[in-house]
C-alpha cells in the first residue's frame, strides 16, 4: 500500500490475522475430531470429558476391514501368541476375526470403497472426455442459439437428484440397471457432463485461436490441430475438471442411496448405514470416514488454484 | 435442437480444413453430449410428468389409472406438504444467511497479506469439498448429547441437538453453515481482490472512515459476486437432502427433498411423488434462471 500505515491500522491488521487463525482452528476442529476418533481406543471415543490427547492406535482400521464376533471365553494364550499383531488387537477387544479356513473374512467396506472408485473414475473419464469435445465445439464454432444451448446444458446440473431419480429408478428397473455400476455411471456422467462442458469452455476460450490457425496453415487437419495443439494446451484445465468431477461422483449420495443397495453400493450410503442399532462403534465409523475423506483432502490441495473456477462453473476466475 | 446447429459456419476455417469439415467436427463434438443429456435428463422428466397424472405405485403390479390433476390438487391442499415447504424456507433462510455472514466476514479478514495465507485459505475450503452425507454422519458424533465435544465446549450439559424437535433443523443449518461458508468466502475473496486499490488510496487521502469506505467502495463493487453466491447457495439449500437425511430423523427437520424421497421410495406413492417432483422442479428452475442471468452479467464485466 502506498499510504503510510498508522499504528491503529497495524493493530487492526494483527487482530484480523489472529481472528483468521482462530476461525481456521474452529473450522478444522470437526475434521480433527473425526480424524482423531479414527485412531482412538474404543472407550476414549465416547469418553466424558472428550479426549483430545491420547496414544493413537490403528485398531479401528483393523476392525473396519474385518468381520468379527464377540468371544464367549478368553482366547487360548497359545493362539494369542501365534496371532499377528493386528489380530492380537482384536483379541484384546474381546472379539475374534472371522475366517474361512485360513483366510480372513473381509468386511463390506473394501468392496464399497472399490465400487466408489470404479464408478467415480469411469464416470469422470466419460464426463470429462465428452465435455472437452463439446466445450471445444462451443468455444470455436458458430452455433445458432448458443446461449440457449449452454443454458440448457447448465440447467441439467441444477436438477434435484431426487427428482431425476424417481423416473430413472423406474426405467432402470425395466431394463435391469438397478444396483449396477453402469446405471450409476450413466447418472454421474449425466450429472457431471454439464459442469465439465462449462468449465472446459472457460479453459478453451483462453487458448488463443491463432495457435490452431497457424497449425491449419501448416497443413494440419482440424482434428490434428485439436489433438496436437489444443489438447496439450488444455491439459491443466482437463486435469482440474477431472478432479472436480471425480470429487462430485465420489461424494454423491442421493442417487447411490436410491439406485444401489448391495452389489454396486458406494461408500457414501454404506458408511451411514453402519450406525445400525444400539451403541455405534464410532472409532470404526470414523476410520471408514477418514479413509473416504482422505483422497478428497489431497485433491483439494492439488486443486487449490482452480477452486474458484470450479465452484462457479468456469464463469469467474482469478 | 441439433438441427438448428447445422447452419452458419465460418467459410475461412472451412477452407482451411482438410479431412473432416468443420461442420462435421462441430456436430460430432456437440451432438453426442446434447443427445446424452436429453436421453438421461429430459426424457426421464417427460416420463415422470406422465406419471404425475396417474395413481401409479411402483411397488404394486395393479394397473394404474389416469387421475388428471388430482395429485397436484391434493398436494397443494396438503398441510403436511406446506409444512415441509415452511421448514425448507426456514432452513434456507437460516443457513444461507449464516453462510453469507460467516463467509463474507472470513473473506474480509483474509483480504490482506500475511504469511501462509494460501495454506490457510485452502484449509478453510476443506469442508465444502467433503461428502455431505458423511459430514452429516460425523456431526452426529459432534452433537452427541452425552459425550459430544460441542456440548462439552459450550457447557450445554446433555442438550440433545438432533433429537430435540425445536433444535434439529437449526443443528443441521449450523453444519451446513460450517460446510458452505467457505464457498461464500472463496467468491467474496475474488470480489474483494478485484476492487481497484487506488479507490482505497483515494479514500484514505480523503480521510474517509472505515465504515464509509466499506459501504461506499467495498460493498457496491463486491455485491454482484455476493449476489451470485447468494442465489447459488439458495438454490442448493432448497435442494438439500444428504446432510439433513443422515443427521436427523426429526419430522421438524423434514425438508422438501426428504419428503419427496420418502413419498417416492418409502411410501411408494409414485404418481403423487412425480407431481411433487414437478412442483419442486419448477421452483428450482426459476432460481437457476436467475443464477445464470447474474452469472452472465458478471462474466461480461
Amino acid at each position: 500500500m502506498a499510504a503510510v500505515r498508522t499504528s491503529s491500522e497495524v493493530a487492526f491488521n494483527r487482530i484480523a490475522i489472529a481472528a483468521v487463525l482462530i476461525a481456521t482452528l474452529i473450522f478444522l476442529a470437526p475434521i480433527y475430531w473425526i480424524a482423531s476418533t479414527a485412531f482412538k481406543p474404543k472407550e476414549l471415543a465416547v469418553s466424558v470429558p472428550p479426549t483430545v490427547l491420547f496414544e493413537p492406535e490403528v485398531t479401528p482400521f483393523v476392525r473396519l476391514f474385518t468381520k468379527r464376533v464377540q468371544m464367549q471365553k478368553p482366547v487360548d494364550p497359545q493362539v494369542y501368541d501365534a496371532a499377528p499383531w493386528w489380530e492380537k488387537r482384536i483379541y484384546d477387544g474381546g472379539e475374534r476375526v472371522l475366517k474361512v479356513g485360513k483366510d480372513v473374512q473381509l468386511s463390506q467396506y473394501p468392496d464399497r470403497f472399490m465400487n466408489s472408485l470404479i464408478v467415480a473414475v469411469i464416470s469422470t473419464v466419460l464426463a470429462v472426455g465428452m465435455g472437452t469435445f463439446t466445450a471445444y465445439g462451443f468455444s470455436r464454432f458458430k452455433i445458432a442459439g448458443e446461449a440457449d444451448l449452454l443454458f440448457f446444458i447448465l440447467s441439467t446440473r441444477m436438477l434435484p437428484p431426487v427428482v431425476v431419480a424417481i423416473p430413472m429408478f423406474l426405467m432402470y428397473r425395466m431394463v435391469g440397471l438397478n444396483d449396477s455400476h453402469i446405471g450409476l455411471i450413466i447418472l454421474y456422467v449425466a450429472f457431471n457432463l454439464s459442469f465439465s462442458v462449462w468449465l472446459m469452455k472457460g479453459f478453451m476460450d483462453e487458448i488463443p485461436k491463432e495457435y490452431e490457425e497457424a497449425a491449419l496453415v501448416d497443413g494440419y487437419t482440424r482434428m490434428q490441430a485439436f489433438f496436437k495443439i489444443v489438447l496439450p494446451e488444455a491439459a491443466t484445465g482437463i486435469a482440474a475438471t477431472a478432479v472436480f468431477c471425480f470429487i462430485t461422483a465420489w461424494n454423491e449420495y442421493a442417487f447411490a442411496l436410491i439406485m444401489t443397495n448391495r452389489r454396486a453400493q458406494t461408500a457414501p450410503p454404506f458408511i451411514p448405514s453402519q450406525i445400525g442399532s444400539g451403541l455405534p462403534d464410532w472409532t470404526t465409523i470414523a476410520a471408514g470416514t477418514f479413509l473416504f475423506l482422505l483422497p478428497v483432502a489431497i485433491f483439494t490441495f492439488l486443486l487449490r488454484n482452480h477452486l474458484l473456477r470450479g465452484v462457479t462453473f468456469g464463469a469467474i476466475r482469478k | 435442437m441439433a438441427s438448428v446447429a447445422l447452419t452458419n459456419l465460418d467459410p475461412a476455417s472451412r477452407a482451411a480444413a482438410r479431412g473432416w469439415s468443420d461442420l462435421t467436427i462441430r456436430n460430432l463434438f456437440i451432438i453426442p453430449t446434447l443427445v446424452f443429456l436429453i436421453v438421461f435428463n429430459i426424457f426421464p422428466l417427460i416420463y415422470s410428468l406422465g406419471y404425475s397424472f396417474t395413481n401409479f405405485a411402483a411397488n404394486r403390479s395393479e394397473p394404474w389409472q389416469f387421475v388428471g390433476l388430482q395429485n397436484y390438487r391434493e398436494l397443494l391442499s396438503d398441510d403436511h406438504i406446506w409444512s415441509n415447504f415452511v421448514i425448507t424456507a426456514k432452513y434456507v433462510i437460516v443457513s444461507v444467511a449464516g453462510q453469507m455472514i460467516v463467509g463474507f466476514g472470513l473473506a474480509l479478514l483474509l483480504n490482506r497479506s500475511f504469511p501462509m495465507k494460501g495454506l490457510i485459505t485452502t484449509l478453510l475450503l476443506l469442508p465444502m469439498m467433503m461428502s455431505a452425507a458423511v459430514v452429516g454422519l460425523f456431526w452426529q458424533l459432534l452433537y452427541s448429547p452425552s459425550w459430544g465435544p460441542i456440548n462439552y465446549v459450550f457447557g450445554l450439559g446433555d442438550f440433545a441437538w438432533l433429537s430435540n424437535p425445536d433444535s434439529a433443523l437449526y443443528a443441521v443449518a449450523i453444519t451446513d453453515i460450517w460446510m458452505w461458508s467457505p464457498f461464500v468466502m472463496l467468491l467474496s475473496l475474488a470480489g474483494l481482490s478485484a476492487v481497484p486499490q487506488h479507490l482505497y488510496e483515494a479514500a484514505a487521502i480523503d480521510r474517509a472512515g472505515w465504515w464509509y469506505t466499506f459501504t461506499r467502495i467495498t460493498l457496491p463493487l463486491v455485491s454482484p459476486i455476493l449476489l451470485i453466491a447468494l442465489i447459488f447457495r439458495t438454490m442448493e439449500a432448497f435442494k438439500t437432502f444428504d446432510i439433513a437425511y443422515t443427521m436427523t430423523t426429526q419430522p421438524t427437520a423434514e425438508l422438501i427433498a426428504i419428503r419427496l424421497y420418502k413419498q417416492a421410495f418409502q411410501q411408494w406413492d409414485t404418481g403423487k411423488s412425480c407431481a411433487l417432483a414437478y412442483i419442486v422442479l419448477i421452483m428450482v428452475l426459476a432460481i437457476t434462471n436467475l443464477y445464470v442471468k447474474y452469472l452472465n452479467k458478471v462474466k461480461e464485466r
